[in-house]
């Protein structure tokens, strides 16, 4: 699952991962891109404390969270 | 570049952490007690909404008398953001989010705010001085924001901003030192009110200060009144609710410790008594910041980050504030004006028309 809420601020990309997982709760892997760095703490802790370990890769002014299961 | 690092290895930085966020919330409950204690208005150490309407009166945009002062604790919000995030590498000059929105929005929470005297913050400032028409604001606060989480749940959106050229950031922060510049050289043409709440003020250089580090902070931490209680409902996280806390019971501990509580809804510093109009007030600020992403102070804050969407609706409070004197919509201690309660009406209409019309109510059906 890849979301790309790059553009967005907050809440919309919390919201946009917390509507994806909702609608796929089976889901051990997802993909969140954001380009602000309020949304890449709040989308890391959301997928944190839905028990997904995240790893942050950052290219340019794109942060891609990677959150595995 | 690609650089790769592990987020579960990371330490959580100290404003990013829970006491980043109390330290935070208690730094600006101190430094607003101490802004009162030195001049400010009584429960008014800050108020962003009061502040930029006092600053559209200096510039003339409206001639009421008793609110007329460029406000140093604004210049030093946008300095003190735009600080903290050129040095963070958070500085980025961005925007193209439905603007016109936004300022029409930022007339609206202004409307809103000047119905009940008080931006989110000073909401809070109020509560902590024993204000309990504030208690009702507070309501109606969660209720306009609980309104707006239902149309956020029904796919409204403002629509992604884009980065636009590098230099578009740096407007705001020039416009805050050349706002500096005019409260210094105080020409003839800017107007300070020589009695009433904009009469009484801390030192300048006093102000400024405060201004530069809850605008440091308030950029490290995100503090946002508004994003308290929409992030505690939506996602259970309470991260940025800790803050609004803190401001309420440290100014409460501070305006007991120099006699300044008063509780009661008689006769409180610069509020007005109707429950009705308080509540609908902070009812229209709530919904229509929930719209915007964020309170009066977080735009502000981003305002200095670079991002125009935010200085857009900053210039719309402005311009709010200037509509709700010039045409009598602000209340006083007395209490409301008609033009005031019919401009907030009309507010919930617009608001209503912008939420379904941005949602996916109407979206899909297209």
């Amino acid at each position: 699952m890849r979301i790309d809420t790059c553009g967005t601020s907050c809440p919309q990309p919390v919201l946009m991962t917390k509507k994806a997982l909702d609608s796929n709760p089976a889901a051990d892997k997802i993909e969140v891109l954001t380009d602000n760095n309020t949304s890449k703490t709040n989308v890391k802790k959301y997928l944190s404390s839905n028990g997904f370990n995240v790893e942050i890769e950052e290219d340019d002014d794109t942060f891609v969270l990677r959150g595995t299961k | 570049m690609e650089k790769t690092k592990k987020a579960s290895d990371e330490k959580v930085s100290f404003f990013e952490s829970k006491k980043g966020i109390i330290f935070t919330g208690a730094v600006v409950g101190i430094i607003a007690i101490i802004l009162v204690a030195l001049g400010n208005p009584k429960n008014m150490g800050f108020c962003i909404a009061c502040f930029e309407r006092d600053i559209a009166g200096a510039l003339g945009l409206h001639r009421a008398e008793v609110v007329q002062y460029i406000r140093p604790e604004i210049i030093g919000l946008i300095l003190g953001a735009f600080i903290a995030a050129y040095a963070g590498k958070e500085f980025q000059s961005k925007g193209g989010s439905s603007p016109i929105t936004r300022f029409f929005l930022g007339i609206a929470v202004m409307i809103g705010a000047l119905m009940f005297l008080g931006c989110p913050l000073r909401m809070m400032l109020r509560i902590g001085g024993g204000d309990l028409n504030a208690i009702i604001g507070l309501a109606g606060f969660a209720a306009g924001i609980g309104v707006g989480i239902v149309f956020l749940n029904k796919g409204f959106s403002l629509k992604r901003n884009y980065k636009t050229s590098s230099f578009d950031g740096y407007i705001m922060p020039i416009f805050a030192i050349g706002l500096l510049a005019l409260l210094i050289a105080a020409p003839a043409f800017i107007f300070f009110s020589k009695e009433g709440p904009a009469s009484q003020h801390a030192p300048i250089a006093i102000s400024l200060l405060c201004g530069l580090i809850v605008g440091l902070l308030a950029q490290k931490t995100r503090l946002c009144m508004v994003g308290g209680m929409r992030d505690q409902i939506m996602f259970k996280q309470n991260y940025l609710l800790l803050g609004f806390v803190t401001i309420i019971v440290v100014t409460a501990i501070g305006n007991v410790a120099l006699s300044n509580f008063k509780l009661g809804f008689e006769a409180q510093p610069v509020a007005h008594t109707d429950g009705l109009w308080n509540f609908l007030g902070m009812a229209l600020v709530g919904w229509g910041s929930v719209l915007l992403g964020g309170c009066p102070l977080r735009q502000l804050i981003l305002s200095g980050e670079g991002n125009s969407d935010s200085a857009v609706t900053v210039f719309g409070m402005i311009v709010g504030g200037a509509l709700a004197h010039n045409f009598a919509l602000a209340s006083s201690a007395k209490g409301p004006t008609a033009n005031g309660q019919t401009a907030v009406i009309i507010c919930f209409v617009f608001l209503a028309v912008l939420s379904v019309a941005n949602s996916d109510l109407i979206r899909k059906n297209i």
